[in-house]
Parts: structure tokens; sequence; C-alpha cells
């Protein structure tokens, strides 16, 4: 599933100043912050253009059809203070989780709004989620958009296709 | 161990031991065996909703969709009837249709080729002369009855009964509010489903989509969050009425609010100047009437047994087994107000589905609800809330508090008389 706002053809080479070992090591980073449900850090990842994302199979426009996840900077800042209130009944207690990031690949360059160049990576992923429901497995594909900002890495996007999203799927309270 | 289930009081109907005024035996989430007597007597019988005629808007269009647990292709042939066709082959069972959707005129099993039209005839089948004739009577079965309700479409096992309008009753007042909304007058279901997975019994959601009782509890981490207004339409205070519709199905009146304040678009979480077109468009079309409908908003309003509409969200409850359901979520769509569908499809991917704000919180409880009804004592599900407070309407319905329990009462009595009908 392609849209206008992932378009392979849009594509620019991937552009200088991305090292491999840096940006694995920055993918490992974050995956592990959403694993042990470290809402701060993990917010502190992201630019203020973020978009995370988690669409079905049916979506072809997230402006005009449903995904599971589809949150600005804004909306990813609401629900970190939902979910911190202790209160967000779907992960609280929250999941036991860990998860595998592996086939690591550099797409290309894709222009971001502030005149600059991301870089678009995609990796596979399973995570293994253990709570009082039962266990769950989830896999998937993840494409990151990533920007270098005042020397360090930022996620400025992060869309998380689920094999099974044509499907129903149960609750997913934690970090994706 | 020995029940408790008072046998004073089976005198009536089988379901007057597990169905009273005040309380519902806990088996009756729990019992693989009501649950197969609820799919005939009600899934396979009543009037249950299916899915949207906007999700075939085209000639020969077509998406899967489920009644009860059965697979339904819902059509829209070649001359612009809607059609609801079982997706099982009528030469050996077969699934004849195999993806979500499409458009396409015919169906043709991939196990020996019979194709089948869209309107469920047998066009052909190979090597006819096996059966000494190139034509046979074996079409695909079809739901006996369909209707549609501005666009609602609904299917019925039953090949007689009462008809749609007669069993939406008075909740096709609340359809009417909905379709309202739109400066055309007309509603679409376009923005596609999400499908979440809920281990727990159907009823269990039917009960709480008119539950008062619960936002401020499972909805308070958003709320709270939010600043939303939402928490005080549900509260003791709120001048919010529950009403049983009758036929089963209940209400969330939350008029009695947005009268107070007045203000166009507030039930929406907005203001006027902020969506100026839809207004226009609005006052253009509904005249001195469209400020009442801006300031009293959507209904809140949930359809036996699995036709929930949450002002600009709708909710498609399918079972699955005694324990187990679907919940399939979109947000509603108003013909010529694109101001406000893009806000509708955002608004609305916040609150519902898997990883809804909402939603998820719901659904969490769903599943402790029904972890918790596998403890066999006491035995009953207590639904006497409001009961020594309600009241008639000047319309003769039924109502109580913001935070009563009067709609599950509702719920409960149509269910009875659908489990007790003699078939």
């Amino acid at each position: 599933m392609t849209t206008a706002l992932d378009d392979q053809a849009t594509l620019g080479p991937v552009p200088d100043g991305f090292e491999s070992w840096e940006v694995e090591q920055f993918l490992y980073r974050e995956a592990r912050y959403a694993d042990e449900s470290d809402y701060d850090a993990w917010e502190a990842l992201w630019t203020d253009d973020a978009l995370y994302w988690v669409p079905v199979a049916s979506t072809d426009d997230p402006l005009r059809t449903m995904s599971v996840i589809y949150d600005n900077r804004s909306r990813i800042a609401t629900r970190l203070k939902q979910v911190r209130t202790g209160k967000r009944y779907a992960q609280a207690p929250p999941s036991n989780l860990r998860r595998l990031v592996s086939n690591i690949e550099f797409l290309g360059g894709r222009a971001n709004s502030s005149g600059g160049v991301d870089l678009e990576v995609a990796a596979n992923f399973l995570v293994l989620e253990s709570r009082a429901r039962g266990t769950q497995l989830w896999g998937g594909r993840t494409t990151y958009r990533l920007r270098r900002q005042d020397g360090d890495l930022r996620l400025a996007y992060k869309k998380v296709v689920l094999v099974n999203n044509d499907q129903p799927i149960p609750t997913l309270g934690f970090l994706i | 161990m020995t029940s408790l289930i008072e046998p004073a009081a089976a005198t009536g109907g089988p379901y007057d031991r597990l169905i009273r005024q005040d309380k519902v035996h806990g088996s009756m989430y729990t019992d693989p065996a009501i649950f197969a007597e609820e799919l005939r007597k009600i899934w396979y019988r009543t009037w249950v909703f299916v899915g949207h005629e906007s999700e075939v808007p085209q000639p020969n269009d077509y998406v899967r969709k489920r009644l009860g647990l059965q697979d339904v292709i819902m059509t829209r042939d070649r001359d612009g009837e809607v059609h609801l066709l079982l997706n099982r082959c009528a030469h050996r069972g077969n699934q004849v249709c195999d993806d979500a959707g499409g458009n396409s005129s015919t169906f043709r099993c991939p196990y020996h080729g019979w194709t089948f039209r869209n309107n469920g005839d047998l066009v052909g089948f190979p090597f006819f002369k096996g059966y000494g004739q190139r034509k046979l009577d074996l079409n695909l079965g079809r739901v006996p009855r369909m209707e549609t309700y501005h666009g609602f479409v609904f299917g019925s096992f039953a090949a007689d009964g009462p008809g749609l309008v007669e069993h939406l009753g008075a909740a096709a007042g609340e359809i009417d509010r909905l379709a309202r909304l739109s400066p055309e007058g007309q509603v679409e279901l376009t923005a596609g489903w999400l499908q979440h997975q809920t281990r727990a019994n159907w009823k269990l959601l039917a009960e709480n989509e008119t539950d008062g009782y619960h936002p401020q509890f499972v909805h308070g981490s958003i709320f709270g969050v939010t600043g939303s207004p939402i928490g005080a339409l549900y509260s003791d205070s709120s001048t919010a009425v529950t009403r049983d519709l009758g036929h089963g199905h209940s209400e969330n009146d939350l008029r009695p609010e947005f009268r107070k304040f007045a203000e166009p678009m507030r039930w929406f979480g907005t203001s006027e100047d902020r969506v100026p077109n839809y207004v226009a468009a609005m006052r253009d079309r509904y005249g001195e009437e469209a400020d009442k409908i801006m300031i009293e908003g959507g209904p809140h309003v949930m359809i036996f047994p699995n036709l929930f509409i949450a002002e600009i969200q709708v909710f498609n409850i399918q079972p699955v087994s005694v324990g187990e359901c679907i919940q399939n979520s979109t947000a509603v769509q108003m013909v010529g107000a694109p101001e406000l569908n893009q806000r509708m499809v955002s608004q609305c991917m916040g609150s519902v589905g898997p990883a809804g704000m909402l939603l998820a919180d719901d659904t969490e409880m769903y599943e402790r609800n029904q972890a918790g009804l596998e403890c066999l004592t006491p035995e009953w599900l207590d639904i006497r809330r409001g009961l020594k407070r309600e009241q008639v309407d000047e319309n003769g319905f039924t109502i109580g508090g913001a935070t009563d329990e009067t709609g599950m009462r509702g719920f409960w009595s149509q269910y009875k008389t659908l489990m007790e009908a003699q078939s």
C-alpha cells in the first residue's frame, strides 16, 4: 500500500551524514524505549512535525479514511499524557514487551518541510506482548524518517504496517 | 454448587429465571448454549445492521460483511439494486468470494468453476453434460429480507415479520437526526472500518453503549488530559436523560445539556466560526431550524442488536463466540460537508478502534468483565440503577437520569421477548 505520503517515486538518493551504525543504534534505542514504556525518552525522540501512523489495509488516504493510529506531534503528546495518568486501562498495568528490529534498509532521502532531506529507512519487526489477556505476537514492517537536529538524530515519521492489518486486531495499547 | 437462581421466579417463560427487571444472570454472558440459541433467535431472525449503501456506490461494487457468523457479500447489481448474498457456493459450499471488496458482475467459485451473477443467480457451470442439462436451479443463498434506512442496510433471515421501519420504531428518528446534520440530508460510511477483536460477550458492549455511568471512570484519563467537557454530560448533575426507545433500542439524549449552552457545533467540540462553510450550507438548507439542529448535534443511540451511533462514529458489533466479538467502527461522513468530514475522521480515529483513546479502555473493561464473570458468585449482574426514579416522557417513553441503567433494562426486555418467541 502506497499513498501520496510515502510514494517511492518521489524518494531521492540516500542523503549524506547518516552512518549505518548510528542509525541502527537509534532504531534499537527507540525500540527499547517503547518496550520499556519509557514515555519521556520516547517522546523526546520526535521532531515537531512528527507523524506516527499505523494504517489498516483499506486505508488509501489517512485524511479521509480510518487508521488505527494517525498522530501528529500534538496527538502523540495527548496519547502519552493519557497513559502517564496510570488510568489508561488498556495499558494499566503496562504490557510486558520485547521486540526485534531486523532487515534494516536505507531506502533514500525525502525532502522535509524545513528544507532539508530526511533519511528514509525501513525495517521488519516482531513484538512479543504479554498481559493478563494473554500473549500476543505482533509483526510487520516499519518505515522511519530520521533527521539530524542539533547534532542528534530525531524521528520525524514512523509508519507501522502490521502484517495482519486487514484482519480484526486486539487492543493495541502500547507504543508499536 | 447449588444454584441460587430463584426457583420461585420460574413461573413465566424460560428466561424469567435468568432475566429479571433489576438483574441478569451471569450465565447469559458465558453459556455457549445460550449463545447458540441467540444466533437462531436473534441474529438469524430480527433486523441486523450489515453496512451502508455508500460502501458499494457503483454498479457491480461489492464488499464482504458478516451477519452473525455468516459471511455475506453486499453487492450492487448493474441496475443499482443492493443484495445480501451468502458466500457459499451452491454446489459444494466453498466460498465464492475471497477478497474484502471490489467490482465484479459475477463471482466464480475457485473449486469447480461455478459462476454466479452479483444478484445470486447461477450463470453457469463447467462440463454441463454431467448434469444432462445446461440449467440448474442452484443459486447463491440470499439473506431473505434486506431493507435500508437512510442508506443503512439491514438484513433479516426471517422470511416474514415486522418490516425494518417497524423494528426501528422511535430509533428511526435518531437516524433521521444524524442525516439532518448533512446539508444535503444524507450520510455516508465511506471512511473504511477499523476491526477491533474483543474477548467479551457481545451483550456487554450493547449494554455499555448507552451506559452513562461509566464514562467518568473509564474515560477519566482522557477527559482529564484534554479538558474535555464530555465527562460533565454523564455526571450526577447532568440534565441529559437515558431513554428506552422500545424494541431494545436506547439512547443517551444529551440535547438538554447542549440546549443550555445554545452554541452551534458545541456538540462537535468546535464553534461555528471554525466551520463557516458548513454552517452557511446548513442555514441555507434548513433555514430557521438550522441552529437548533447544530446546537442539538448527533444522536447517541444503540439500535438492537448491533448498530451503535455515537454522534460522529458508527459501530457494527459482530458476535464471534460466547466470549468473543468484533467491534467494527468508522467515522460518519456528511454529504455536502467537506469541512466537517476530515475533522470527523481525525476525531474518530483518536477515539475508536484498537488504539483509540476511548474505545481501547472500554474494550479493556469488556474483557476484564468477561474474565470476572468466570467467578460464579454473586451470580447476578445488577441493572437496577435509576429504577426508582424512572419517569415517562411526553411521548410515552421511559426515561432515566444521565447515569441510569434504563437503556440496559430496555435491551433485556427485547432480548427476552425474542428468546422466548415460538419459532
